[in-house]
């Protein structure tokens, strides 16, 4: 009784890509909405982990991230274009700024976590979304990151100095103490945490100053 | 029809070796080049890949009766995207770590060829036991060619395994150097070819 079905008339081919999408569509915005509480508690318990590993404080086990992120952030302020977490580690405030830009493939982004003195790096953290791996995504291990440690990051007339720089290469008026190594073989990504910092630090020149000097009048009071 | 009957079982091995998807067909090496500098992304690569390849197959199979001939492309494609999709929607909830590692992988899952090879080559034409299998077989088969490559180049390249170091440090002091060049691309290429080398040189002995 039943007629084939004809699977290569236009109306059938019209209809069946119709009803393809719709339940494709039904489907995708179904599990993401199912998904999203666990996977935005995921993101955001990540990004304190990042903010944690930008003072030194890595590989933390991930049930007590919470736990030591109010322990040791003491106060998060995103009110305005330049966020800034101020962090009590070991007894000394630090600061945590955020810093994002563009690397080869995609975006790049971290945390630079600063002495009291609103220009030290205390530590620095960076991540990615696609660099090349075992060249460019070399900016997200830590012997890249830690060279940042102890570096100035404004120069003597005030601006950004700290830079990514390829070994050996001569920059006028740039201090050692500002200077990191770029990664062999990923020049293109070197470039880009070096413009990220500079973009993104400069942005902090007047907080940062401003904050170190209350640190500075709170520590004369007490 | 039992479970693996012999036909089944070729179907499941064949592609480990003689029908390999990378070292007979060629296929999938964009991605082996790209994810092969060392062995943890190998690995979660290669496993994605199995699991989509299965998940991919079944439903094709399933719907292969009804997929007009003249946009069965498009639709293996929106069922492949649509499943790697909700893959990493689902890793996202409950494996975040995996998911972050993957993250770069996922569009090189959905554009795999192996992945459009087998959908249109096998599950196109097969029931979805047989599709199963083939999924897996190919998928393992691609895993397999993964890690041996990612193994070499990890090792030589870096000295590591895994991100653990193996190579001792006396082995430095007497002037071993890491081969820098290995986690270059074009040394993976290379490695591919001494692993279609070997496998051809090794089936043909058996012969």
């Amino acid at each position: 009784m039943s007629k084939k079905l004809n699977t290569n008339s236009n109306l059938y081919i019209i209809i069946y890509a119709a009803l393809m999408v719709v339940i494709v569509a039904f489907l995708l915005a179904f599990v993401s909405k199912a998904l999203q509480k666990k996977s935005d508690a995921n993101v955001a318990i990540d990004k304190k982990a990042q903010i944690l590993s930008s003072l030194n404080l890595r590989d933390i086990d991930k049930d007590q991230v919470e736990a030591k992120y109010a322990e040791v952030v003491k106060q998060e302020d995103d009110s305005d274009d330049t966020p800034i977490y101020i962090c009590k580690v070991e007894g000394q405030t630090k600061y945590v700024v955020p810093v994002s830009g563009m690397g080869l493939w995609g975006g790049i982004w971290g945390y630079v976590g600063i002495n009291d003195d609103g220009n030290t790096v205390y530590g620095s953290y960076f991540s990615h979304q696609s660099e090349t791996a075992g060249l460019g995504a070399l900016i997200a291990d830590q012997p890249f990151q830690d060279q940042f440690k102890g570096k100035k990051i404004f120069g003597n007339d005030g601006e950004v100095a700290l830079s990514v720089v390829k070994v050996g290469k001569k920059i006028e008026g740039l201090d050692a103490q500002s200077r990191c190594d770029a990664i062999t073989g990923a020049t293109l990504t070197s470039d880009g945490v070096d413009q990220m910092l500079k973009a993104c630090l400069s942005k902090y020149k007047n907080k940062l100053a401003h904050e170190a000097q209350d640190t500075t009048a709170t520590k004369v009071i007490k | 029809m039992s479970f693996l009957s012999k036909q089944n079982k070729t179907t499941l091995t064949e592609p480990l070796n003689l029908n390999n998807p990378i070292v007979a067909q060629v296929l999938g090496i964009c991605s082996a080049l790209a994810v092969t500098s060392q062995l943890k992304p190998a690995i979660v690569m290669g496993l994605s890949v199995t699991i989509i390849t299965a998940m991919a197959n079944v439903v094709i199979s399933l719907l292969r009766k009804t997929i007009p001939n003249r946009i069965r492309i498009i639709v293996q494609l929106v069922v492949v995207a649509a499943l790697v999709t909700i893959v990493s929607m689902v890793l996202k909830a409950y494996f975040y770590d995996v998911s972050v590692q993957l993250s770069v992988y996922v569009g090189l899952i959905i554009t795999n060829c192996i992945l459009m090879g087998r959908l249109e080559a096998f599950a196109m034409q097969n029931k979805v036991l047989p599709s199963l299998l083939d999924g897996i077989g190919n998928g393992l088969g691609y895993a397999w060619i993964l890690v041996v490559v990612a193994f070499f180049r990890e090792l030589l390249g870096n000295g590591t395994l895994l991100g653990y170091t193996v190579i001792p440090q006396s082995f430095y002091d007497l002037g071993y150097q890491n081969n820098g060049m290995m986690t270059m691309p074009a040394m993976a290429l290379i490695i591919v070819g001494c692993v279609i080398w070997a496998n051809c040189a090794y089936n043909n002995r058996k012969k």
